[in-house]
């Protein structure tokens, strides 16, 4: 498959069509793998990181799942190209630094993708739309098991699955899914929440993973250690966790809209009066008021099928998938005027928010709001 | 407010992390917020700097001066990286990495899945270990018929696991 082809299409994970997809963006799990006594990606000279890959890809790709996948060396993706594998979820920041001695494969439907040589020999990835974290264990399991027959991965029978760093070692599994949270931001819960799931073991980071700020109220959600605990006990807590946390979501926007109606309307007005109008959108503010709007579908505002419309404005108004749709390279400035008109052309489909609906959805104490006499 | 690396710099780089309910606070300069790899955020963790410190401190308990048989990886170069240079590593610095895993994770020992080849592995050390057993019981009752039989199916399983491995 060609670049282009899968630029074309979205991924799976972004029609989300997967359980729980109000709150639930997407759910991941990815394995770390490595092969026995030959020295880890960051270690190995080039000679070895290219004798590796040479025996790897060529296994990865004659996986039945792998048919017709993309599959390419580092060296051979322009930055913009990466960048938008970035913004996919499909490889990691740190892997798209990587040249020669480096390779993706991602499979037909972009439910798979394997990195060949990023801090591991192998890191293989399965992400699904909403809450599916045991369907994408699954799947990312079974390619595990088909590779493991022709490669011989370092296992220790104490330690488990050995990988360059040890927080990664054990089942070398990390769990998680991205959560779609503002009525938990609106109503100031968040913190409250980060504290409680961290205190349990669990780690919450921002858009991209490990040190990246929260934007558009979105964070990911994952296991914080792999060596002492099954695969399964470690998905059925996170899922486990993940639920009462969609709970807290929706009784917070419950509460919101009974008890400030008008802050609740304040917001998706002016979300949608800004993205509406706006001829210059940074990508952060993009996010943070497609956020609201996105938040305003769920509640009824606006029509569910134009629900998604908005997904694919969140992937689509991306500094690199800005540039490979406009295909040419644009500068911040540029970007922003882009992106707006991006915007304001996907939104003039929307008709205003429809607040009374809203207001009828969610009971009578609702009406009585002071942002009825709008 | 000074940089907490090289203390000399003022720190423009202010990082926090909560980590299991602990808040811990890393204030950088310029230049060892980019030594650190602090630029590139998916590359670098607090977690790594913090524990990165205590880890490399205890390998060189554990071992001083050792170096890898495989892959020549010496716990200077785990101090400077926070990662290892291949799976003997794990072997080489056992003593040192035992702690740090332990404070790192929820249990020391691996109950995850198992690799087929592993599985083989195991199941052919723990007849391995009744067939032992049984030749020291044959041997002990003067029963050398039996004895010599279980001898040749140790043997052969031997060769079974030096294949396997």
């Amino acid at each position: 498959m060609k670049f282009s082809n899968m630029l074309s299409t979205a991924g799976e994970w972004l029609r989300g069509e997967g359980p729980h997809h109000q709150v639930v963006i997407s759910s991941r799990i990815r394995l770390a793998r490595n092969l026995r006594n030959r020295a880890f990606p960051g270690w190995a000279k080039k000679a070895e990181r290219t004798s590796v890959l040479e025996q790897i890809r060529s296994r990865v790709e004659e996986l039945p799942e792998m048919q017709d996948a993309f599959s390419e060396g580092l060296q051979d993706l322009a930055a913009l190209d990466k960048q938008v594998l970035v913004e996919r979820h499909l490889i990691s920041r740190e892997h798209a630094a990587k040249g020669a001695g480096s390779a993706i494969v991602v499979n037909r439907r972009q439910t798979l993708s394997v990195m060949v040589n990023e801090e591991d020999h192998l890191r293989m990835q399965s992400i699904r739309s909403g809450l599916q974290l045991k369907q994408a264990f699954k799947l990312v399991d079974k390619i595990d098991t088909a590779l493991e027959s022709k490669l011989d991965f370092a296992f220790d029978p104490r330690l488990g699955y050995l990988t360059a760093c040890p927080t990664n070692v054990g089942t070398g599994m990390r769990a998680s899914a991205m959560l779609h949270l503002p009525g938990l931001v609106l109503s100031e819960l968040i913190n409250q929440v980060i504290q409680a799931v961290s205190k349990i073991g669990l780690a919450v980071r921002g858009l991209y993973g490990e040190g990246t700020e929260a934007m558009g109220n979105l964070f990911q959600i994952s296991n914080q250690t792999t060596l002492g605990e099954k695969e399964e006990d470690i998905i059925n807590r996170l899922t486990k966790v993940i639920e009462t946390i969609i709970d807290k979501e929706h009784d917070a926007r419950q509460t919101l809209l009974q008890r400030k109606p008008s802050t609740l309307c304040d917001q998706i007005g002016r979300a949608y009066g800004v993205l509406t109008y706006a001829h210059a959108m940074p990508s952060k503010e993009a996010l943070n008021l497609l956020s609201v709007i996105k938040l305003g579908i769920d509640l009824g505002a606006f029509p569910e099928h134009q629900r998604l419309q908005i997904d694919e404005l969140f992937i689509q108004t991306q500094p690199a998938h800005l540039q490979k749709s406009s295909e040419q390279k644009l500068n911040a400035e540029e970007r922003d005027y882009l992106r707006a008109q991006i915007i304001r052309d996907r939104l003039k489909i929307f008709a205003k928010p429809d607040i009374s609906k809203m207001v009828r959805e969610s009971g009578p104490s609702f009406t009585n709001g002071p942002s009825t006499n709008e | 407010m000074l940089c907490d690396v090289c203390k000399c710099n003022d720190a423009t780089v202010f990082l926090t992390q909560i980590l299991e309910g602990k808040m811990h606070k890393v204030n950088l300069c310029e230049a060892c917020s980019k030594e650190k790899g602090v630029q590139d955020p998916t590359s670098f963790a607090l977690a790594d700097l913090l524990l990165g410190i205590g880890a490399a401190e205890e390998i060189e308990k554990g071992a001083p001066a050792k170096k890898c048989s495989v892959c020549g990886f010496s716990q200077a170069d785990f101090k400077k990286t926070g990662r290892l240079g291949c799976s003997e590593c794990y072997v080489t610095f056992a003593e040192g990495l035992g702690s740090l895993l332990k404070a790192m994770h929820k249990g020391t020992e691996h109950v995850g899945k198992l690799p087929e080849r592993a599985q083989r592995t195991m199941a052919l050390n723990q007849r391995m270990r009744a067939l032992t057993e049984n030749l020291q019981k044959a041997v002990a009752d003067e029963n050398y018929e039996s004895a010599a039989s279980l001898r040749d199916q140790i043997k052969q399983l031997e060769t079974d696991l030096s294949n396997s491995a």
